[in-house]
This record gives C-alpha cells, sequence and structure tokens, in this order.
C-alpha cells in the first residue's frame, strides 16, 4: 500500500478521489440533481450490491482457474463445464435430500474428484504442452456440454434456497428521504448477502492457505520455479493432484452459488468459462488478488452496464479487457 | 514443414518446366474436382463441396496463422461473420432499412477492406500475447463480437441479421446456383491455397516461420517480429474475409450465430483435425467435418442412437484426433509413412544415423 502510493502518487490521488465519491454515493441522501442525473439511488445501490455479489460469484469460478494455470499453466479451457456440472449435481443432491447446504459438499467431492481424474489421465500425459493441452481441453468442453444436455435436458433448473435464507433483509443504506422525513432503507435478498460472505470466507481461506501453511509454500514455490522445486524433493506431482482437484471443487460450488442465484442450463458453461477468462486476464494470470480485483471489476461493469447502457451491457466487459491489454498486457496484478 | 522443403529440394536437382514441376497428385485431384459436375449431384455440389471449399478456406486463415505464425487465433471465424455483415450492409439484402445497396464491385472491396481492418486490430491485440494467452483472447473478442452484433440493432440488426444476401448476377450466371456456385467456391479455395502456399515460401512467410521457431534471433537478425506477426493477421483476415463473403452468400443469410463461440470452436476444430503443417490439412479438415455433420445424424439414428447426439461425436472424434495424434490426420499419415520406411531389425527410421 505505502509502497503504491510512493511509486505512482496521482494514481493514488485518483484512486482516493473515486473511492471518496463512491462512499459519499453510497451513504449520502442523494441531492434532486443526481437524482436527475442518472436515476433514483436505489436502482444505482441495487446494481452496486448485485455487481459485487456478482463478482463474489465470479471470484468463486475464475480463483480455481487462475489457481490451477498460475501452477501447472495449464489453461483449462473445460473449467465453464466443471461449474455448469457442480450446478447440475447440486440441484440434483437439493432435490433428492432437500438439504440446500449438502449441496455444496457434494458438488465439491464430485467435480474435484472429477478434477483428479483429468489430472492424472490427461494434463500429465502432457505437460509442457500448452496448445495440446488446451486443445484437449476444448474437447473436453465439447463433449462434456452434449453429455450434460443428454442427461438434463435442455431445462432451466434452479437450485431453491432454504426458507430461512429466502426473502429481502432490511440494510443500514439509506435509498431516500419520505416527505414525512422518515428514512427509507434499503431491502435486499438475504441469500445474496450469505453467499458473497461466503465467497470472501473462501477467498481469506485461500489466502490463508496459500500463505500460511506448508502445502501453500509448497504451491508458491511451485508456481514460481516447478523444476527446482521437485528437484528438492518435493513431491510435486501430488500437489498438483491436490491443486487441481480444490480448483475443480471450486468450480462446482460456484456452480451451485450459481445455481441458486441464477439459473443452471446448457449455454451457461460457456458463460462462465468467458466470464473466468475474462476476470484471469483483466486481473492477471495466476494471481489470487487479481482474481479478486478482476471479479469485482467485471461483475460491477456487467450489472451497471445493464442498468445504464442496457444495450452494450457485454461489450463493456470485454472493452475493460481491451483496455487493460492494451496498457498492461500482463493484468492488472500480474508480473510481467 | 520438413516435408515441404524436402519435396521443394528434391525437385530442385533436376532442372524442369513449371508445368512438369507439378505432382501428380494435384494433376489427378484437379482433374476430378474439375469434372465433379458431371456426375456429382446438386446437393453433392451446393451443400457438401460448397461448404467443404468455404470452411476449408476460413480453416485455412488459422492454419496460416497457427502453422507458419505459431499463432492460434479464435477469432477468424468472427473476421469472417464481419465480413459477412459488411456485404450484407453494403450490398443489398431483405433488410433494405440498412443495406445500401451500392454494386458489387464496390460492396466487396469495402467488405474485405473493413475485415482486414478488424482482423489487423485483434491480430495487434493479440500480438501481445503468446501461445495459450493468444487462444483466450482472441476467444473473448469473438465473444464479444457475437455479443455486440446480438445487440446492436441500428448497424447488425440485432438478434435476426440479415437475410436475402445472395451474390451478384455477374455475366447471366445465377452465381447461387449448384453448378455455378460450386466453381465459384473452388476457385476462391484453390487461389487461397495457392497463395498460402506461395506466400509460405517467400521471404515474408519464411521470416513468419523464423518468427514462430524463435523470435529472438530473428529480432537479433534486425526483422520486426511485430510487424511480421500482425501483417500475417493482415493477411490471414484477407482468407478469413473471402470465406466469409462467400458463406453469406451460401446460406443467403448472416446472424450473430453465424459467428458466434461454437462455428469458432468449429473452425479451431477444423484446423486441428485436418491439421496444421499444410494447408491441404485445412481442405480434409472441412471436408470430415462437413461429411460428419451432413450424415451423422442418419448414421447415429441407423445405430440405434438419438441423431442429436451429434456434437458428442465431433468432441469425440476431436479428442481422440488431438490425444493421439496432434497434427491431425496429416500427421498420422506422415506417421504411417515413417513406420513404413522403418527397418523392422533396428527399429529405426533408414536414413537415421
Amino acid at each position: 500500500m505505502r509502497q503504491f502510493v510512493d511509486r505512482h502518487p496521482i494514481w493514488s490521488i485518483v484512486l482516493f478521489v473515486v473511492a471518496a465519491i463512491l462512499l459519499w454515493m453510497i451513504f449520502a441522501v442523494w441531492p434532486d440533481w443526481l437524482k436527475d442525473l442518472i436515476g433514483r439511488k436505489k436502482v444505482f445501490l441495487n446494481a452496486l450490491f448485485n455487481g459485487i455479489t456478482l463478482g463474489g460469484l465470479y471470484f468463486l469460478v475464475a480463483s480455481g482457474f487462475t489457481l490451477i494455470f498460475g501452477l501447472m499453466r495449464n489453461v483449462n479451457l473445460a473449467h465453464g463445464s466443471l461449474y455448469l456440472l457442480g450446478g447440475y449435481i447440486g440441484f440434483m443432491t437439493a432435490e433428492i435430500t432437500g438439504f440446500w447446504l449438502l449441496a455444496f459438499p457434494v458438488a465439491f467431492i464430485v467435480v474435484g474428484a472429477l478434477g483428479v481424474l483429468l489430472q492424472i489421465f490427461v494434463f500429465r500425459r502432457m505437460e509442457g504442452q500448452d496448445l495440446r493441452q488446451t486443445l484437449v481441453t476444448i474437447g473436453i468442453s465439447i463433449v462434456m456440454a452434449d453429455l450434460m444436455l443428454w442427461a438434463w435436458g435442455g431445462d432451466f433448473y434452479n437450485i431453491t434456497p432454504p426458507d430461512w435464507l429466502s426473502g429481502p433483509m432490511s440494510t443500514f443504506f439509506v435509498t431516500s428521504v419520505k416527505r414525512s422525513g422518515e428514512l427509507v432503507y434499503l431491502k435486499y435478498p438475504f441469500v445474496r448477502i450469505v453467499i458473497f460472505a461466503a465467497s470472501i470466507v473462501v477467498g481469506v481461506g485461500m489466502w490463508l492457505l496459500l500463505n500460511r501453511t506448508r502445502i501453500g509454500m509448497l504451491i508458491r514455490a511451485g508456481v514460481d520455479d516447478r523444476d527446482m522445486l521437485s528437484a528438492t524433493g518435493a513431491r510435486i506431482q501430488l500437489v498438483f493432484v491436490a491443486v487441481f482437484a480444490f480448483g475443480a471443487g471450486l468450480a462446482g460450488v460456484a456452480g451451485v452459488v450459481g445455481g441458486t442465484f441464477q439459473s443452471v442450463a446448457p449455454g451457461e458453461d460457456v458463460r462462465f468459462l468467458l466470464a473466468s477468462l475474462v476476470v484471469v486476464i483483466v486481473g492477471g494470470m495466476g494471481s489470487i488478488s487479481g482474481a479478486a480485483i478482476g471479479a469485482l471489476l467485471i461483475g460491477l461493469a456487467e450489472q451497471f452496464g445493464s442498468v445504464y447502457f442496457p444495450t452494450y451491457a457485454v461489450v463493456l466487459t470485454f472493452l475493460i479487457m481491451v483496455v487493460v491489454l492494451a496498457f498492461r498486457p500482463q493484468g492488472l496484478m500480474g508480473r510481467s | 514443414m520438413a516435408v515441404i522443403e524436402d519435396k521443394i529440394g528434391a525437385v530442385a536437382i533436376e532442372p524442369k518446366t513449371w508445368f512438369e514441376r507439378i505432382p501428380a497428385a494435384y494433376w489427378l485431384v484437379g482433374f476430378v474436382l474439375l469434372v465433379m459436375p458431371t456426375f456429382a449431384s446438386n446437393f453433392v455440389l451446393f451443400q457438401i463441396f460448397g461448404w467443404t471449399f468455404i470452411l476449408g478456406i476460413i480453416a485455412l486463415s488459422l492454419m496460416f496463422l497457427g502453422g507458419y505464425g505459431g499463432m492460434v487465433s479464435m477469432a477468424q471465424m468472427t473476421i469472417a461473420g464481419c465480413a459477412g455483415y459488411m456485404i450484407a450492409i453494403f450490398g443489398s439484402s431483405a433488410i433494405t432499412g440498412i443495406s445500401m445497396g451500392w454494386p458489387w464491385f464496390v460492396a466487396i472491396p469495402f467488405a474485405l477492406i473493413i475485415a482486414v481492418l478488424l482482423g489487423t486490430l485483434i491480430g495487434w491485440l493479440a500480438v501481445r500475447t503468446e501461445g495459450i494467452y493468444t487462444i483466450m483472447i482472441t476467444l473473448a473478442i469473438a465473444a464479444a463480437f457475437f455479443y455486440f452484433t446480438r445487440q446492436n440493432y441500428v448497424i447488425f440488426n440485432g438478434f435476426s441479421g440479415f437475410n436475402g444476401v445472395l451474390p451478384p448476377q455477374l455475366f447471366g450466371v445465377d452465381w447461387r446456383g449448384p453448378i455455378a456456385f460450386y466453381y465459384l467456391t473452388l476457385f476462391w479455395a484453390a487461389l487461397c491455397y495457392f497463395a498460402v502456399l506461395y506466400i509460405s515460401r517467400a521471404p515474408f512467410g519464411l521470416a513468419l516461420q523464423g518468427v514462430r521457431d524463435n523470435q529472438r534471433r530473428m529480432s537479433a537478425l534486425g526483422y520486426n517480429a511485430t510487424a511480421h506477426r500482425v501483417a500475417a493477421y493482415a493477411f490471414a483476415a484477407l482468407l478469413a474475409g473471402i470465406g466469409g463473403i462467400l458463406l453469406t452468400w451460401q446460406s443467403a443469410q448472416i446472424s450473430p450465430g453465424t459467428a458466434g463461440i461454437g462455428p469458432a470452436i468449429d473452425i479451431l476444430v477444423v484446423a486441428v483435425i485436418g491439421g496444421m503443417r499444410h494447408p491441404i490439412g485445412a481442405f480434409i479438415g472441412a471436408f470430415i467435418y462437413v461429411i460428419l455433420k451432413t450424415f451423422a445424424l442418419d448414421a447415429l439414428v441407423a445405430l440405434g442412437l438419438s441423431g442429436e447426439r451429434f456434437q458428442l461425436l465431433i468432441g469425440l472424434g476431436f479428442l481422440v484426433i488431438v490425444f493421439w495424434s496432434p497434427d491431425g490426420i496429416l500427421g498420422l499419415w506422415e506417421k504411417w509413412k515413417e513406420s513404413r520406411n522403418k527397418d523392422p531389425l533396428v527399429d529405426r527410421g533408414g536414413d537415421a544415423p
């Protein structure tokens, strides 16, 4: 933080001003001219919160992707399929057992196990051949997409959260003032807040795992220099399998979250694969903090875009990517 | 590469006229393709061969980038789609509110120029990255183009796109008629094929292959690696643009789905199945893909499976090929030739040390 301020004084001032304006817009009661300019505060706050929670979901998907890429240098273009599979498995589990919470561990374990198989039977056989791995994962994603279409059909599924999670929750953000002087507070779906909190917990947990434990030390060493790590006698193949399983499992969990948030349907795999690609390109390959920043940025851009310029919401996301690529090809937090 | 260079080397030993140097296979294939309309049905001409040539041209642009430049771009279908849209916008279509109705000799060059400009822009962005990053970025660009055309109603007419985009009635011939269209696509496919073959041996192509193999060494020799790569994207965009215009004429329509993510992946599948080592691979891959796409449904039904599982078949075929032979069908062919030359006693090629 200090280093950043010292190195980029102008950028820090700009960021500080933007943050201050944003905080004011969140907490203040909007004057009339601002309301005339960009509409009601409730719309703005909703877009902001939706963007942040969507960013949380994107982070769950993209962090597994970036972790796998950072350690093993393989681009797993079947990551979107793992996400969708997680969603379907979560739906089935929640339907059959009736426990929403049970969907998470089941999706994590099943998709993680599939990840182990992928690592052992596919990626280990073609280590270091980037292009071939990419092509093979494209093939796997085509096959998986069709198998899932076969098994579950083209319908939309919705994972319903339990009763204690559904319904809106009042927050302490003022949206407007009634004529009587009474303050109106924002109401927001409880389940989204819980899911966002969970994604923060996952993020912090991953950070702790990577920076405070022995296995995290192994992974970080592997990211920096794989050959040297295996030369010191670490069982790197085991670490690879574990990381792949964890990344795949995260995608599965994200599928359950996405199924609760939105819906599970064919085509979502490509959507989330693209989202995580863009997030990872913007944030920087192989960096967890980059994935977090990228996910937040893309989630916000998508939601604000769909509220304020609905026609080109998706294009805005890709515009961010192009701008980042043009000025910082390694991504915001990537190492050159 | 070794194959092509070997062939050149072998031919150069004894001086012959250019006419005699054409390999026998070319005569045979050329003859069969030229007389095809005398015995093939209209469906075969228009749907199978027309489509094969068009897909082949677009896959050829990817093969040029991937094989000679080492850059696998997923945005070639996007460029083709862009050219198709431009021909619909500048030329005439059923959407008279948007189409400008320019004559073909203005509309076609304009469409190609815009496709090349788009290709150059994509190349300029993509060459900042390497290998797998290029795939990811071009895939993201392809998705952006798809969503943009789907949302934009002012220029691209949104979800429904353009229909009634027909080739011009030149020399009193209906160029969408099966035989005329067959020869049209054959002509452009042959032209693109020989252009790529020529460029691969021209100084530019050799420099491009040098950049692919060792960028630092080429830079040290004074070549501008980035400029060569961007130029390769521009040339590939020209090929893709030609393919895109023909594709639009064949189906008489263009919509966002034509240039979606699925078709972009299909082009990669075509190029990889055929093999990225030689331009002919793109057409072999396209032929296999078209045959599968046309007849897999009947074959699956005949085997008692549901015809909807076509995508599974394509995916599995692709998986098998990239898993066992990264160089596609051409790679298999070479492997087979090599194994035939093997000396069974030493288990080694005859000319190996």
